[in-house]
């Protein structure tokens, strides 16, 4: 889908290289991008992984024991294993918990961040396309989820739905979509007055064809970067509302979950409760961001030198 | 142009009208409110009582229509937990919540832009790499986790400045605010600055992907050419290229700075409308929840329709579009 | 930096000019959680029944065991089965200047059940109950029938004043104008949400306070509370969390003080219905309650470890319970102590009664009410698990919790099976719990309105009644230390510990921790 946007503006070059050779050879030009690439996919190779390579499964009661609780780094655990990053306060070991966490907020942010993204790409293009009556429309609606803050919206909602991985995937997409919509709406707005989109209609393709075929290639790389930013965001919001206690339950918790519980035992000296969990979504979330952002860099055309 | 602004008035009413119906069913499928303010003292009687005070044994189409009639004439209800008025809570609230947005608005502008605009002009300066790692990081830590790291730091390590809570306020032009005072400022600064983290990291990036992408346009290309000085192009015909699309986001902002507020001033005590929403919640205050939410409706749409208006006469085809619906 | 320079310069000129009689010091305090209202009769709260104390007197106070004790009233008395005879202090003045006379007293009795727009008034105690001003410092209470707990109920009352605050709004209360009691502190300012201010009475017929001028600043998140304890802005603050105690215990410029509460965590079980909806076989399917069944709770209340909560949960701080109000109290038992933890025998009742594989249970309870709460409901539902009884755990902020808990099925009816739930005993003593959690459930009577199990024994029935209606003591404790046993014996609720209440000041400050969870200035003492 990419490549019409690099075909188009790759200088003639004498090596014959594939659009996918070309794209990955730019990307990895950074070495910061590289190293965050190489962080997020072994965050998600743990986070797989999970079950196989971890001592606990925090997530069934019978291996959790509040005996074990709170618990300070390579303490040695009831059950009899050495837990590395020590325990939380319901006697989880916490380098368990936070693969398992990591597994429940990479697809909880990539799952919402997803679907978000397909209904307001589809909405938004709907509206830059078709226009007049549609477009006022869906753009009031737009407007109107727009201005209520993310966080009030997701607050609202889960506290109407109640809790469970279910139902924040839902308030998040209900509090995202909007901002992929108007991206695309306003990117689509410019490239539809291009000529090329003219020329297309003169050939006489179809609307979903300029449409999907189109306008909507030109209108990925702003689109990467918001998918980055809101996968991003999405992971802290759900900590957020775990944070304000209307997130996920309790005996599940996400990394989110883990660092709000973690939260009680700051002043307490007990810093490996929220700081571990902490940093597992640090470099999640950053190295989230630093690979869009490197995306961002080498799908936008405009930033060739 | 006044068509197009009395369309998007219009409009504008029918969404408030709209949330007004939302919000309100939204918040009345919550929870049961009467358990909550009832002493556990109460006996049956006592409850059934209370339902009848606070107006729930109505159904809830004639509870909505009851509201609707007060909110026409001004009175968004009365709070369950504080028995007055709504609306008054809520004002007497909104100057501690503005002047935080206020404030933290003003950190992200006048550091994220600079720091921004830097790092777009020389992205291969090591202080560039190092201003979109700070960004990264604005972006990537909670913003609770913050806010505790920074009362932990300079209020409980270094005692630099107070932890939580509003200071002495006095008045300019009759607003009473903290940032008139010394001891306010000093209350203010961290939770505005807590606040502010997120949107100083949107602000580098906003300004920065800005400026690298103006840099390599045709205009600034002809600018060069014509021999116009580098500060020239960047601070009049760059700047005013990228400051639309950073002022609209910003301005958009602002409404979920004062959303987020609601975290901000849980962590910092700060006695603003965002601690008083998540309280209404909290304790299913749902008349200042539904007065609260139509207030930002209201000042949302607001801010849209003003952000609709500027733009449309910063870049007219944007007016055009909607006239040729 | 710049308060503590300016207390101490007021402090200089105050020792120059009373050479030490009476330091004009201020004190500021962290709260938990905020009073809803500076009108004493808006909403009956723990938090707005702590404020109120500062400023409006009882007739009868209670101190810090919530022993009662003269307040306004200096004696009282039943001088036959209906009526209550209560003599007022002489001498009192309010805070305006005015003279307290049995015509305040009267007033604040009329007021107190009909503030507008009052989410949860006093009304609960003064049902059934009529005034009649005798003299201008005699008063009778009227009842329909005779009530031993009369003064208990009393003393829940402020007094306020005729001249200023009967007439009043709350919003007058809030403003100041109404807010004019006979207590050691006068109202200064309030705003809501920031702080409220108090000053002190210096014509207050009682001990006068340490302090002239408190300040309570509301601050909910825990650790942010302990922060600006550590940093010097406030002097003392209240609801310390179980997670910072050591490290406060360690600092020597921190001095704590704690206390157990009047307030029990306790477990309800569904006893009212044949197939419980949070009940389910190992399979999934329906199975007959199991929860109906005594040997099953007596097996559930074996298999928790109360230790284990106490001293891994809470941090140690909190006592394991064996009955519903901790020692000390008026109407517990002395026979009863915690349920030993014995897994064994646990796993051989549920055997016995038919469920040796177990079966599957949701253990629902609060995340936001009581302290760790969530935490105890995970730890319970691991030690359940542990003797088969598979445990899911939810828990949830308690706006949502409490109305389900109480009428969330579809037909009205507490919706979960098996619930972590807290009560606090604001009478301080027995009969309040019995009455309201064990006693059947019964609309018409006023009885076990917080009954969420349902369990209902007749014979338990009969001897609270009989103890409600008892006005001797040495036979009403009895009563409701057979009621207390009785209960225990069948099971009809799991209490698990008593709540243990902790307050961190500066060091060179000494609070006196009370059983009713209230953070009262006068309660602050200098060392």
């Amino acid at each position: 889908m990419t490549d019409s946007t690099i075909q188009s503006v790759a200088p003639a070059s004498v090596k014959v290289e594939t659009p996918f050779q070309r794209f990955r050879a730019e990307f990895f030009e950074s070495r910061i991008a590289t190293c965050a690439f190489v962080i997020f996919t072994i965050i998600v190779l743990l986070a797989i992984l999970a079950p196989w390579i971890t001592p606990q499964n925090p997530y069934d009661l019978a291996q959790v024991d509040v005996l074990d609780g709170r618990l300070p780094p390579g303490s040695e655990a009831f059950a009899g294993y050495t837990m590395w990053l020590g325990s939380d306060g319901a006697g989880r070991d916490l380098y368990s918990a936070i693969l398992y966490g990591l597994r429940i907020s990479i697809s909880v942010g990539i799952a919402s961040g997803v679907i978000a993204l397909f209904i307001g790409m589809t909405v938004g293009l709907l509206a830059a396309y078709v226009g007049g009556r549609t477009e006022a429309i869906i753009m009031r609606v737009v407007d109107l989820q727009l201005s209520f803050p993310a966080t009030l919206v997701a607050l609202m909602l889960v506290a109407v739905l109640g809790k469970g991985v279910d139902k924040i995937i839902l308030a998040l997409v209900v509090a995202q979509w909007a901002y992929y919509a108007r991206t695309v709406r306003a990117t689509a707005l410019v490239e539809r007055s291009k000529e090329y989109v003219e020329a297309a209609q003169c050939l006489g393709l179809s609307r979903m064809r300029v449409v999907f075929g189109h306008i909507l290639p030109n209108c990925l790389a702003p689109l990467i970067v918001v998918g980055t930013v809101q996968t991003a965001h999405a992971v802290s919001l759900e900590a957020t509302l775990s944070f304000l206690g209307v997130g996920l339950p309790q005996t599940e918790p996400s990394l989110g979950v883990l660092i709000a519980n973690g939260f009680e035992y700051m002043l307490s000296g007990r810093y490996w409760i929220s700081v571990f969990p902490g940093i597992a979504l640090l470099l999640t979330v950053a190295s989230i961001n630093l690979v869009g952002d490197q995306l961002r860099d080498v799908l936008n055309p405009r930033l060739k030198k | 142009m006044t068509v197009f602004v009395i369309r998007r008035l219009m409009q504008a009413i029918f969404v408030v009208f709209l949330m007004s119906v939302i919000v309100f069913f939204g918040v009345n499928v919550v929870g049961d409110p009467v358990y909550m303010l009832v002493s556990p003292d109460a006996d049956q009687a006592d409850i059934e009582a209370a339902i009848r005070r606070l107006g729930l044994d109505r159904p809830i189409w004639e509870q909505y229509f009851l509201f609707l009639k007060g909110a026409l004439q001004g009175n968004l209800g009365d709070s369950f937990v504080f028995g007055e008025p709504a609306l008054k809570l809520i004002l007497h609230h909104m100057p501690a919540t503005l002047e935080l947005a206020f404030s933290a608005l003003f950190l992200s502008i006048v550091l994220g832009i600079p720091l921004g605009l830097f790092s777009g002009l020389y992205p291969d300066n090591p202080v560039s790499k190092g201003i979109m790692a700070g960004s990264i990081l604005g972006f990537s830590l909670p913003t609770f986790w913050v806010g505790l790291m920074l009362i932990l730091l300079f209020a409980v390590e270094l005692g630099w400045l107070p932890s939580t809570g509003r200071g002495d306020t006095a008045s300019i032009f009759g607003i009473e605010t903290s940032l008139a005072t010394w001891d306010g400022i000093r209350h203010i600064f961290l939770p505005a600055l807590n606040l502010s983290l997120l949107k100083i990291s949107l602000a580098i990036r906003l300004t920065r992907a800005g400026v690298r992408e103006a840099m390599g346009q045709d205009y600034v290309k002809y600018a060069r050419a014509k021999g116009l000085s580098t500060s020239r192009i960047i601070f009049v015909h760059v700047m005013k290229n990228i400051m639309i699309p950073v002022v609209t986001v910003m301005g958009l902002e602002f409404g979920s700075l004062i959303g987020f507020s609601v975290v901000t001033e849980t962590i910092f005590a700060w006695p603003g409308m965002g601690k008083l929403l998540i309280d209404a919640i909290l304790q299913l205050d749902r008349p200042v929840v539904v007065a609260y939410l139509m207030i930002m409706v209201l000042f949302f749409v607001l801010i849209n329709l003003v952000v609709d208006i500027l733009y449309s006469i910063l870049d007219p085809r944007v007016r055009l579009q909607d006239q040729g619906a | 930096m710049r308060k503590l320079s300016a207390v101490a310069v007021a402090t200089v000129s105050a020792l120059a000019l009373f050479t030490g009689a009476a330091l004009a010091e201020k004190l500021t305090i962290g709260l938990a959680s905020e009073p809803t209202s500076m009108d004493p009769h808006f909403h009956n709260l723990g938090p707005n029944n702590a404020m109120s104390v500062h400023i409006f007197d009882r007739l009868i106070a209670q101190d810090e065991k919530q022993r009662l004790s003269p307040g306004l009233a200096v004696s009282w008395k039943p001088i036959d089965d209906l009526t209550w005879e209560f003599k007022l202090r002489e001498g009192v003045k309010f805070h305006d200047g005015s003279d307290f006379t049995a015509d305040d007293v009267i007033c604040t009795m009329e007021r107190a059940p009909e503030v507008p727009n009052s989410p949860s008034g006093y009304g609960t105690y003064l049902k059934g109950k009529s005034f009649k001003k005798i003299d201008d410092y005699t008063v009778h209470a009227i009842t329909e029938a005779p009530y031993p707990l009369m003064a208990n109920d009393i003393s829940t009352i402020p007094v306020i004043s005729d001249s200023a605050g009967c007439g009043a709004a709350t919003e007058d209360f809030n403003a100041g104008s109404a807010s004019i009691g006979t207590g050691p502190f006068k109202f200064s300012d309030y705003k809501p949400g920031e702080s409220i201010t108090l000053v002190r009475n210096d014509d207050y017929w009682g001990d006068a306070p340490a302090w002239s001028e408190v300040e309570f600043r509301p601050i909910k998140s825990g650790p942010s509370r302990v922060a600006a304890l550590l940093a010097g802005d406030v002097d003392m603050i209240a609801g310390v969390p179980t997670t910072d105690i050591s490290t406060l215990e360690a600092k020597d410029d921190i001095q704590l003080s704690q206390g157990v509460s009047n307030r029990v965590i306790y477990l309800h079980m569904d006893q009212f219905r044949e197939n419980s909806p949070f009940v389910k076989g190992n399979d999934g399917s329906e199975i007959k309650n199991p929860l109906m069944d005594q040997r099953v709770r007596l097996a559930i209340s074996k298999a928790i470890n109360r230790d284990a909560i106490v001293d891994r949960v809470m941090e140690g701080v909190a006592i394991p319970a064996g009955q519903l109000l901790p020692e000390g109290f008026f109407g517990v038992s002395d026979k009863l102590s915690p349920e030993a933890y014995d897994p064994e025998a646990a796993k051989a009742l549920l055997a016995e009664a038919g469920y040796g594989d177990g079966f599957q249970l949701t253990i629902h309870g609060p995340n936001d009410r009581y302290i760790n709460d969530a935490k105890i409901a995970e730890a319970i539902g691991q030690m359940l698990t542990r003797v088969g009884i598979k445990t899911a755990v939810e828990t949830m902020p308690r706006s949502v919790y409490f109305g389900r808990a109480s009428r969330g099925s579809p037909d009205g009816l507490p919706e979960f099976s098996f619930i972590l739930v807290g009560w606090g005993a604001g009478s301080g003593e027995a009969s309040s719990p019995l009455k309201s959690l064990i006693h059947t459930f019964d609309k018409d009577k006023g009885f076990g309105s917080s009954n969420r199990g349902r369990h209902s024994n007749a014979e338990i029935d009969a001897l609270i009644e009989e103890a409600l209606q008892t006005v001797d003591d040495e036979k009403r404790q009895d009563l409701l230390a057979k009621s207390t046993e009785m209960a225990i014996e069948n099971v009809a609720i799991i209490p698990t510990h008593f709540q243990v209440n902790t307050w961190a000041a500066k060091k060179g400050l000494k609070y006196t921790p009370r059983t009713d969870e209230y953070t009262l200035a006068m309660g602050v003492v200098k060392e």
